[in-house]
């Protein structure tokens, strides 16, 4: 019985079940129509239960490893069902092929089974044991840190100054442009909304102490550490993860380099010097977009608007909230260096520490300022 | 000559290629014929990297072209290089798997792609090519658990996954053992000889040039071309050209 199809093989089966099977194949047996082939060859042994099976590949004209792997499988299958299995006219190209397939390999088992999702309670441990073991980490990083740093305080000319002059471009003189439209837009924002409500009371006027005070308290301080833990603190991570995955830190290592000092240090003074800057930049141009409001929105002049400001802030205010940018400048550049010190494998790792690095950031920052929150309540009063 | 077959089936054709004003190679034309080792040799900077990069169609020429198969690669719209592509096989200098998979579903991301095959039948084919590899068990384990010379097996592995018909390799054998790079070697061999796979290979690797190469180029910076084509043992011999004879006898020039 003939079979014909539209593939790039033809398939001749003779035979009757008990007794031989004739199978010709002709044409190319290739990857593009292994499915079919596999499905054609096997049923041969399958549905039509022959005495013996003897195929004939005198008429292929070629033959990639999936074909060769479909004569084995048919060959493994017919020997598993008793039928004896004979293949013919294999030119000696193909049959180079046949030998370097390794019959074996195709029944054997993966060395280690695919993994499987531990129980629930092995993967809180799993868990907890990672998060202690970060914590850990991160104590021992500031605690080098810290000691790197006061050793470059005694010793100021150890400090990469060239290298803290291109982080503070980096993360502070680059960064201004962003820093500058986001607060100019928050504080339109915060204005306008405000002065919706107070408009009621007639109390326009006040939208410049709630600018104000907002923005110098709170907001300046955080609006800008979470605008440099995403452009900076993920770049630190990156740019150390890589250096890591590259030998580049082990190298630095066998140089007699202490890789803390060399490449921590400078990024974590840097930002020490341009973040408080930054915020100092974030407080004028959020109170630079209430002016904005206030003169276009709410009648007020120039003059009243910016002695408004001058009367509800404080000297005091001002300086912690530069206070409170140093801390979230050494939290951001610190936990960036060191989830770039962290990374092992290769680009994924790399991926993993940078995502770790803004997020233990803005987490960070948000538990210092509740902390600041807090003391300075009792500091005020 | 080493290969009784002389049908080219990879034709490159007054190729100059240029990164931005600097040119790296100034008309270079060669074939390479079904079913050989072809080998492209030269020092360090001598556009070897950048041949290959043109000759898989990563980087358009600056003038000239590369047929493969009867087609033109530089002119080919997406859909023919698509197609192409899918018969082209590259092992990388860095063997470039990806890290956040396993082998097994390195070698099987080609074969998702290029084909409609069920699971089941791409897990037994990627078993098949593991196993052509001698890694047969290893598949649910990730690249960085393997030593250098399994990962670059398992390249090959990947790189042979849709039964290329063109295999080229860069610097394979680069940071590996000697035990190792002669274990490749003979992979390799049966491979080309098993397969019938045409190869194209750039390297420096003086041991794995006598050991596979059947026809080679030369190709040196000062001339940014080629400086000498035959058979490795005829350029060692019969070669008059200073450069080539400290190529091949490991002199400083």
């Amino acid at each position: 019985m003939p079979e014909m199809n539209h593939r790039g093989y033809r398939l001749h089966v003779e035979g009757a079940p008990g007794a031989q099977a004739a199978v010709r194949l002709e044409g190319r047996l290739a990857l593009e129509d292994l499915k079919a082939l596999m499905a054609d060859l096997q049923a041969v042994p399958v549905k039509m239960k022959p005495r013996e099976i003897a195929v004939d590949v005198a008429g292929v004209e070629y033959l990639d490893s999936a074909g060769a792997m479909a004569l084995i499988e048919m060959e493994n299958l017919s020997r598993s069902l008793g039928i004896p299995f004979e293949l013919l006219g294999v030119s000696e190209k193909d049959h180079g092929l046949l030998c370097l397939i390794d019959r074996e390999a195709l029944q054997r088992p993966p060395l280690r089974p695919e993994s499987e999702r531990p129980a629930i309670v092995v993967r809180l441990g799993e868990v907890a044991r990672r998060q202690y073991r970060d914590v850990l980490e991160i104590m021992t990083f500031v605690g080098e840190l810290v000691a790197a740093l006061a050793y470059c305080l005694v010793h100021p000319r150890s400090i990469r100054w060239e290298e803290v002059k291109f982080y503070m471009k980096r993360a502070g003189a680059d960064g201004l442009p962003i820093v500058a439209l986001i607060s100019l837009l928050l504080g339109l924002i915060m204005a306008f909304m405000s002065s919706l409500q107070l408009k009621q009371f007639g109390a326009n006027l006040y939208v410049a102490n709630l600018v104000t005070i907002a923005m110098v308290r709170e907001l300046g301080p955080i609006m800008t550490a979470i605008l440099v833990a995403g452009r900076s603190g993920s770049a630190f991570a990156a740019e150390i993860g890589t250096m890591v995955v590259n030998d580049e830190v082990n190298a630095l290592v066998t140089m007699g380099f202490d890789p803390i000092r060399f490449l921590a240090v400078p990024k974590v003074l840097a930002a020490m010097v341009v973040v408080p800057i930054l915020t100092v930049y974030a407080d004028f141009f959020a109170i630079l977009g209430g002016l904005i409001v206030g003169i276009t929105g709410l009648d007020l002049t120039a003059f009243t608007y910016i002695q408004q400001t001058k009367s509800s802030i404080r000297v005091f205010d001002f300086a912690t909230s530069l206070v409170k940018a140093v801390v979230f400048a050494m939290l951001i550049s610190g936990i960036g260096c060191q989830r770039g010190f962290q990374v092992r494998g290769g680009a994924e790792g790399v991926g993993m520490s940078t995502t770790s690095a803004v997020v233990s950031a803005i987490f960070l920052i948000i538990v210092a300022d509740s902390a600041f929150a807090i003391m300075l309540h009792y500091v005020r009063h | 000559m080493a290969s009784s077959n002389t049908e080219p089936v990879i034709i490159v054709e007054g190729l100059t290629a240029r990164y931005g004003e600097v040119t790296i190679l100034q008309d270079v034309s060669f074939e390479v014929y079904r079913g050989e080792r072809f080998m492209i040799l030269g020092g360090s900077g001598c556009g070897k990297s950048t041949l290959l990069k043109h000759m898989i169609g990563l980087i358009k020429p600056h003038a000239g072209r590369v047929v493969i198969d009867g087609v033109d690669i530089t002119r080919a719209d997406e859909e023919t290089l698509h197609r192409v592509r899918s018969r082209i096989g590259v092992l990388f200098q860095a063997d470039a798997l990806f890290g956040s998979m396993s082998l097994a579903e390195n070698v099987s991301l080609p074969l998702a792609e290029y084909t409609d095959l069920p699971p089941e039948l791409i897990r037994e084919i990627v078993r098949m090519k593991l196993g052509l590899v001698n890694l047969a068990g290893y598949d649910n384990h990730m690249p960085s658990e393997l030593s250098g010379g399994m990962r670059k097996r398992a390249g090959l592995a990947r790189a042979m996954a849709l039964d290329p018909t063109f295999l080229f390799y860069d610097e394979p054998w680069a940071g590996l053992d000697p035990v190792t790079a002669a274990e490749l070697d003979i992979l390799i061999r049966s491979l080309n000889e098993g397969i019938g796979t045409t190869m194209v290979f750039v390297t420096q690797e003086l041991a794995s040039i006598f050991s596979l190469g059947q026809r080679v180029i030369m190709l040196h910076k000062d001339v940014k071309g080629i400086i000498a084509r035959g058979t490795p043992q005829e350029l060692r011999e019969t070669s008059s050209d200073p450069r080539v004879n400290h190529f091949f006898n490991r002199q400083a020039d």
